[in-house]
C-alpha cells in the first residue's frame, strides 16, 4: 500500500469527531469511525480525536475496551494522532480527574494552566518550535492554530517528544511526535489552512510509515 | 505568544435563511448561511456564531440542517444556538456540526442546565449569552456612580430581574467557558459597542467575554478590545452587508498592535 486506505477515527462521543472526519474527507482520507475493538483491524493510521473532560476520554476508552486494541495497535506501529484529549490522555495522567489511569505513553501529567490567566484557553495561538518535525513541515511559527482547553501537558526537560510548544499563562506542549505517535493540543480540524497542512503532513508520514511496514 | 483576539460574524437565522431585524420587527433576508459562511470562512474570520432567533420547536429539523451546511463549509469553529433548553437539544446541535452551544433564556429559568451542558460536553463548549440593558435608575441614584444592566431575556423582552454582572459570575461558577455579552442598548444602532458594560463584565470573570452588540466602524472594534478588555468582538449586518470587510478590519487592527490572525 503506498497511500493511506482507512483511518480509524476513534468515536467515543466527542464533539469534534465529524469536523475531523470532514476535514480528513477534503484532504482525500478515507475514515470510518471506530467504536469497538475489533475494527482496528485494517486501520492504516488510528485518530483519537477529543474535547471536554479528561475522564470522558478516559472513562470511554476502557468501558469500550478500546485502551489494550490502541495501545496494540500504536505498538505495532501504526501511525497515530491524537487530537486536544487526545494528546493528554497520552501521558500518565491529569489534574483534571487524579483518580484515573492514562494511557503513560510518556511520563508527565496534566496540569491545570494557571488560573492568572483567562481559561479557557480559547482562540488562536500560535506555536514555538523546539525540534524538527514531520507533523510541521511548511508551518511556520506565524501560523495559528485553534486551541479551547484549561488543562495542558507541561514540558519535561528531560523529554524529546516535545516539538512545539505555545504558552497561555505558562509554556506547555502543544505538539509531540515520537516515533510513530503524534499530538497536538489544538484543533487542526478547525485550524483553517494552517490546520490542514499539519493533517495533510501526518496523513504523508502515516502513508510512508505503512509502505515501509 | 499571546492570544490573537477574535472577530466573529453572527448569522441570526429563521431557522434555514439569515434575516436582518431587531427584536423580529422588520426581518429581511439577508442571504444563504452556507453561502455566508463560506464567505466568512475564506475571508479570515475567526469563529462563526448561527442562531436560530425564533427558535420554535416545529422548526427545529431545519435548523439542524441549517447547522450541518454552515459546518460543511468552515475549517474554523462553529457556535450554534438558540432555543436549547437540554442536555439532548445540545447534543443534536454539536452533532450537527456546532463546537459550541449558547444558552439564554433557558439558563435564566433553569441555571443548573449550564451545569449539565458543561459535565456532558467540557466547559469549553458552553457559551452564556447575555443580553443586557442599562437600567439608568441606577445612575440617577445620589451617590451611587456605578451602572446597574439587568438581564433581559426572551429576546430582550423582559427583564430576568437579574444583575449582569452578578449572572455572569455565577454562569461561570455554574460551567460556562465563555460569555456572549449583547448590549441591548446599542444592539442595531451600529453606535459603537458599550465599552462601560464590556469592561465591566470582562474584568469581572475568568472566561473569555465576547462584545456585541453596535458595531459599525474598525474604530469601534478597537476601542472594545482595548478599552473594553474584549477577547472577541461579534457583529452581523455591517459583515453581510459588505459595509466591513474581515480582511480591512484585521489590517486596521494590527496597525494599531492590537494581535489579530491573518489565515495563510
Amino acid at each position: 500500500m503506498t497511500s493511506v486506505s482507512t483511518v480509524a477515527l476513534i468515536d467515543y462521543g466527542a464533539g469534534n469527531v465529524p469536523s475531523v472526519e470532514r476535514a480528513l474527507q477534503k484532504l482525500g482520507a478515507a475514515s470510518k469511525r471506530v467504536t469497538r475493538p475489533s475494527e482496528f483491524a485494517g486501520a492504516r493510521a488510528v485518530v483519537l480525536p477529543g474535547v471536554g473532560h479528561y475522564a470522558a476520554i478516559i472513562r470511554a476508552l476502557d468501558e469500550h475496551n478500546l485502551r489494550a486494541a490502541l495501545l496494540d495497535a500504536i505498538e505495532r506501529g501504526v501511525p497515530f494522532l491524537g487530537i486536544c484529549l487526545g494528546l493528554q490522555a497520552l501521558y500518565s495522567s491529569s489534574e483534571e480527574a487524579p483518580s484515573l489511569s492514562g494511557l503513560n505513553l510518556f511520563s508527565g501529567s496534566v496540569r491545570s494552566l494557571p488560573t492568572t490567566v483567562k481559561l479557557p484557553h480559547m482562540g488562536w495561538n500560535r506555536l514555538r518550535t523546539q525540534r524538527t518535525s514531520a507533523l510541521l513541515a511548511g508551518v511556520s511559527e506565524s501560523d495559528y492554530f485553534y486551541f479551547a482547553h484549561s488543562y495542558a501537558a507541561a514540558p519535561s526537560p528531560v523529554s524529546n517528544e516535545v516539538v512545539a510548544t505555545c504558552s497561555h499563562g505558562a509554556n506547555f506542549t502543544a505538539v509531540l511526535e515520537h516515533k510513530n505517535i503524534f499530538a497536538t493540543q489544538f484543533h487542526p480540524e478547525k485550524s483553517g489552512a494552517a490546520g490542514a497542512r499539519l493533517l495533510q503532513n501526518f496523513l504523508s508520514v502515516a502513508a510512508g510509515m505503512s509502505s515501509a511496514a | 505568544m499571546t492570544l490573537a483576539r477574535r472577530i466573529i460574524p453572527c448569522l441570526d437565522t429563521d431557522g434555514a435563511r439569515v434575516v436582518k431585524g431587531v427584536n423580529f420587527v422588520g426581518l429581511r433576508d439577508a442571504g444563504d448561511p452556507a453561502e455566508l459562511a463560506a464567505r466568512y470562512n475564506a475571508e479570515g474570520a475567526d469563529e462563526l456564531v448561527v442562531l436560530d432567533i425564533a427558535a420554535s420547536r416545529d422548526r427545529r429539523p431545519t435548523f439542524l440542517e441549517t447547522i450541518r451546511r454552515v459546518a460543511a463549509e468552515l475549517a474554523i469553529p462553529l457556535t450554534a444556538g438558540g432555543g436549547i433548553r437540554s442536555v439532548d437539544d445540545a447534543r443534536a446541535v454539536i452533532r450537527a456540526g456546532a463546537d459550541k452551544i449558547t444558552v439564554n433564556t433557558a439558563s435564566v429559568e433553569r441555571p443548573a442546565l449550564i451545569t449539565e451542558l458543561s459535565q456532558e460536553f467540557g466547559a469549553q463548549a458552553v457559551v452564556l449569552a447575555i443580553d443586557a440593558k442599562l437600567d439608568s435608575g441606577s445612575l440617577a441614584t445620589p451617590g451611587c456612580a456605578t451602572p446597574h444592566w439587568d438581564v433581559r431575556v426572551r429576546g430582550g423582552r423582559d427583564s430576568a430581574n437579574l444583575d449582569s454582572l452578578q449572572w455572569a459570575q455565577h454562569g461561570v461558577e455554574l460551567g460556562a467557558g465563555e460569555i456572549l455579552l449583547t448590549s441591548m442598548d446599542r444592539d442595531g444602532t451600529q453606535s459603537g459597542f458599550d465599552i462601560a458594560l464590556t469592561h465591566a463584565i470582562s474584568t469581572c470573570v475568568s472566561v473569555p467575554v465576547i462584545a456585541s452588540g453596535g458595531a459599525r466602524t474598525p474604530q469601534h472594534f478597537r476601542e472594545v478590545f482595548n478599552a473594553g478588555a474584549a477577547d472577541a468582538a461579534l457583529a452581523a449586518s455591517i459583515f453581510h452587508d459588505l459595509t466591513q470587510s474581515i480582511r480591512s478590519l484585521k489590517e486596521y487592527l494590527t496597525a494599531r498592535n492590537i494581535e489579530v490572525r491573518f489565515p495563510c
